[in-house]
């Protein structure tokens, strides 16, 4: 796919733009020969790929500032990149662009656990902010999958789920303030400790722009006590369909469990092959977490095990330790890489449908597979109906990589066409950039686009994610503007 | 007489604002005009009423969403959701009684609109986190959606966050899509009695630090309390601090006894059961405990919880309740002040905001209503607004951008 077209006078500025950036920054803090830039040629969404033309890894917030205003002096594009695990190649490079790398800012900067929050520098990673509170019993509640590597930075562009979304929210619901720096070399705040905003949303919209609207340099996190009790229930089911019909009792009973996750049948047997969790031998396995205080678990935890009765369960097991719920896990932490042991490659979907809609998405989803001749393996966050189909492949058959591509878009067409949405929690990046039309119509895009017409005229961040066509500025769109007619003459007007 | 013009579908709604770009008009955005009041004064040459744009377009208990126009009335939806034992957990405000009218609770487009939220606001989310899709026309005259009807959605850019709480600046919305949760079996409030300010908003932050899920943490001074209408807060002569426990019945007897546990046993202490609990968070909720008196003056201050006891103290109000464990303060005085602005402006330098919610002419008129905004972030505020409404014809002035 091309991401955007390469602008040859931009390549011919190149040793200007590294002569000028060996005056910003330390030597160690650019990288601009080809075996350095290899590394950062793709994010997780390994598809495709591309070597920038410098990568610059400041350490404080005026490198960040210089960087980018001396790229915007030069009219040179940028691509900011936390650790680089995203999977919708919203970190791809561009050949005429630097790419800016944040994983020197690796400081947690304050903890403050009277107002319940942690500021942390923008390459922290995920899991280092729980475990810089964990002694003092406290959490970050979003854990994607790669929260052992994903930064804090990357979590607020891409706007990171995880499987504890459905009680406590995606990344958006958990971020107080950031520090950004706009392409002009600004510095501005956005919220910070208090609640409220101060003016208009911005941070919400921040939240999950993929790095095209200003490079985040600090963030300040909200963190929670962690619950008195977890456990989790692990249920077998005859099919998927079973297992989400459960799902939704569930939630129709008004519980709101810390998690819902489900697996199928090649799933479970691709982890019991990997990992041996035990699983049941059923065509689906649905885990079931329940957090809070002791005895509210203990209520639900009987509740759920009714349900599961009532909805076919074809095996119920409860964790009585902590060591048992870890091992309910320990399955689906390995999914992925237990799939990836089926094929040489997979691919990884991210829709996310009304969760009612499940029987008729993966009924449809088998079939197109089987058109395909492809296999798919099937693990979601069936709680909020984010789910995770993983299309199996081998890029060295010729054509299968294609095929597994158009697959996936037609996955996540139904899932639109369903009421659902192309991205859960990945992002669009390069990867879903041109079914937005799917989702959107024109005008919807433009409506979109004019948050980064706010923060970056010129479009220099990021360019070629998100949007199938990023507009000029100043053509976006134009009113029309038809003056004389007469108004509306059917209306009420009092 | 401002001509008051009422679209009936969203074409029209488009045609209204598409006239008004060609023909320099400007529309005063509302909804039952509840509201109107709330942030700066809007010159308008023409009323734009939505309330065509109402009644519930689709309900899914299950699913956890609700499809509905703008306009749909407050009380209708509230009583829609108690029907199906669920709730909105970000508990919107009636600003009635803020505004110095009678109560008055608007409608769901209005609460979205100033981001209206109550003393859950601290653990469940403000509205903009139960907003999840929306259809508008925005000030350029051309209709659009944004974000769809599932919780779980990174699918381009977040604008039901940047319009929840843009004061109709932006867009005039005709359908919101809400998440809403499961409304609590059983609500209690344990009340402890007679803290200082210091202590008491000490003990707010550490209870909402503990793991027994505390959903309201309220302070009332001594004086203040006497004008509650339940009467375990009026009758003691002392200041009351009130904390929410929320949930399955089981649950909240248990997480009770841990908080009491927690306590020194030094502190006299009580508890609400379900009504007057209930009660008690609405006057917080609505600021009915705070004073309506003509020629009074009214602030909401959002800060640091841990700021609180200063702000206060260097406030000096009349009256005032605090919430959010001390991030939200609603400051009360009898009467303007020279001076008094200053001091409350000045009191959040450090990080928060306050926002003049109710005073005489001339104090309004004389300061800017909402806190300015750095120069950084106010110049951003303005390129958005005339991103989305470039010749001002939406509520112009309301948030001072």
């Amino acid at each position: 796919m091309t991401i955007i077209d390469v602008d040859h006078d931009i390549l011919a500025k190149r040793d200007v733009l590294i002569s000028r950036l060996e005056q910003i920054l330390p030597s160690d803090c650019l990288l601009c020969h080809e075996d350095q830039l290899r590394p950062y040629e793709a994010d997780a969404q390994t598809m495709h790929k591309q070597t920038p033309m410098a990568v610059v890894l400041p350490e404080t917030t005026e490198q960040v500032s210089a960087t980018l205003a001396l790229c915007n002096e030069l009219g040179i594009k940028v691509v900011p990149r936390g650790a680089g695990t995203g999977l919708s190649g919203g970190a791809l490079p561009l050949a005429d662009g630097v790419l800016i790398g944040l994983a020197k800012f690796n400081n947690i900067v304050d903890i403050d656990y009277d107002n319940r929050c942690v500021v942390a520098q923008p390459g922290v990673t995920n899991l280092a902010i729980s475990d810089a509170v964990r002694d003092d019993g406290y959490y970050y509640a979003p854990d994607p999958s790669s929260q052992i590597a994903c930064t804090i930075g990357g979590n607020v562009a891409e706007n990171s789920g995880g499987v504890h979304c459905l009680k406590y929210g995606l990344t958006t619901n958990n971020v107080l303030g950031v520090e950004m720096v706009l392409m002009t070399g600004e510095v501005v705040r956005f919220g910070g400790k208090h609640l409220d905003a101060d003016g208009y949303d911005l941070l919400g919209v921040i939240t999950g722009s993929e790095g095209l609207l200003g490079v985040i340099t600090e963030v300040t996190v909200r963190i929670l006590p962690e619950p008195e009790t977890v456990r989790a229930l692990l249920l077998g089911f005859n099919s998927c369909e079973d297992a989400g019909a459960c799902v939704g009792a569930v939630i129709a009973e008004g519980i709101i469990p810390a998690g819902m996750e489900i697996m199928d049948r090649l799933t479970i047997d691709a982890v019991e092959d990997y990992c041996h969790p035990g699983y049941p031998d059923a065509e689906a396995v649905l885990i079931v977490e329940l957090d809070g205080p002791a005895a509210e678990v203990d209520y639900l935890i009987e509740r759920v095990t009714a349900l599961a009765e009532e909805n076919s369960a074809t095996s119920i097991s409860t964790s009585q330790s902590e060591e048992e719920r870890l091992r309910f896990w320990q399955g689906r932490k390995a999914a992925f890489p237990a799939v990836a042991q089926l094929r040489p490659d997979y691919y990884c979907m991210d829709g996310t449908i009304p969760r009612g809609k499940l029987p008729e998405v993966l009924a449809r989803m088998s079939e197109m597979a089987a058109e395909k001749d492809l296999l798919v393996a099937n693990v979601f966050h069936a709680g909020d109906g984010n789910l995770h189909p993983l299309i199996l492949y081998d890029a060295n058959v010729p054509g299968e990589m294609a095929k597994a591509e158009e697959l996936g878009a037609e996955i996540l067409k139904l899932c639109v066409a369903v009421g659902g949405v192309l991205t859960g929690e990945h992002g669009v990046g390069t990867e879903k950039r041109d079914l937005m039309p799917e989702m959107f119509s024109e005008a919807d895009l433009e409506h979109q686009q004019r948050v980064k017409c706010a923060f970056d005229p010129e479009g220099y961040l990021n360019p070629g994610k998100v949007f199938p066509t990023l507009h000029r500025c100043a053509e976006l769109g134009r009113m029309h503007i038809h003056r004389g007619q007469v108004p509306f003459p059917d209306l009420p007007r009092f | 007489m401002t001509e008051t013009l009422q679209p009936q579908t969203p074409d029209q709604l488009l045609e209204v604002i598409a006239w008004a770009n060609a023909e320099n008009a400007t529309l005063n955005v509302r909804g039952f005009g509840t509201k109107l009041g709330l942030g700066e004064a809007v010159e308008a040459s023409h009323m734009l009423d939505m309330s065509t744009f109402s009644g519930i377009v689709n309900y899914e208990p299950e699913e956890l969403v609700l499809t509905l126009g703008s306009a749909t009335p407050m009380a209708e939806l509230e009583n829609l959701l108690a029907e199906n034992r669920q709730m909105l957990a970000f508990e919107p405000q009636d600003w009635g009684w803020a505004l110095g009218r009678e109560s008055a609770s608007g409608t769901i487009g209005g609460a979205m609109m100033v981001s209206s939220n109550g003393p859950r606001r601290f653990k469940a989310g403000a509205a903009r986190d139960h907003l999840l899709g929306l259809k508008a026309v925005s000030g350029r005259g051309e209709a659009f959606a944004a974000g769809g009807r599932v919780v779980k959605n990174v699918t381009g850019y977040d604008l039901s966050k940047l319009m929840a709480g843009s004061y109709g600046t932006l867009a005039a919305a005709t359908e919101l899509t809400l998440k809403v949760l499961p409304a609590p079996e059983k609500t209690y409030t344990l009340l402890v009695y007679g803290l200082d300010v210091e202590p008491a908003m000490a003990l707010m932050r550490a209870l909402a630090n503990t793991p027994y899920d505390v959903s309201g943490l309220a302070y009332v001074a001594a004086h203040t309390a006497s004008l509650s209408s339940v009467s375990y807060v009026r009758d003691r002569q002392m200041s009351v601090l009130g904390a929410r426990i929320e949930g399955l019945q089981i649950s909240v007897h248990h997480r009770l006894q841990a908080l009491k546990e927690m306590l020194t046993g030094a502190q006299e202490i009580d508890e609400l059961r379900t009504h007057n609990s209930v009660a008690f968070w609405q006057e917080v909720r609505d600021i009915k405990l705070l004073p309506n008196l003509a020629g009074d003056v009214l602030w909401r201050v959002s800060a640091p919880p841990s700021a609180a006891a200063s702000i206060v103290a260097q406030c000096q109000p009349d009256h005032w309740v605090a919430d959010w464990a001390g991030g939200l303060i609603w400051l009360h005085y009898d009467r303007a002040d020279a001076g008094q602005a200053e001091v409350v402006r000045t009191s959040v330098q450090a990080g928060g905001q306050a926002m003049l919610v109710r005073a005489p002419d001339d104090l309004r008129n004389a300061i800017p209503v909402f806190q300015p905004l750095p120069q950084g972030l106010a110049t951003l505020n303005r390129r958005v607004k005339e991103n989305y409404d470039p010749n001002g014809v939406l509520n112009p002035g309301r948030m001072g951008v």
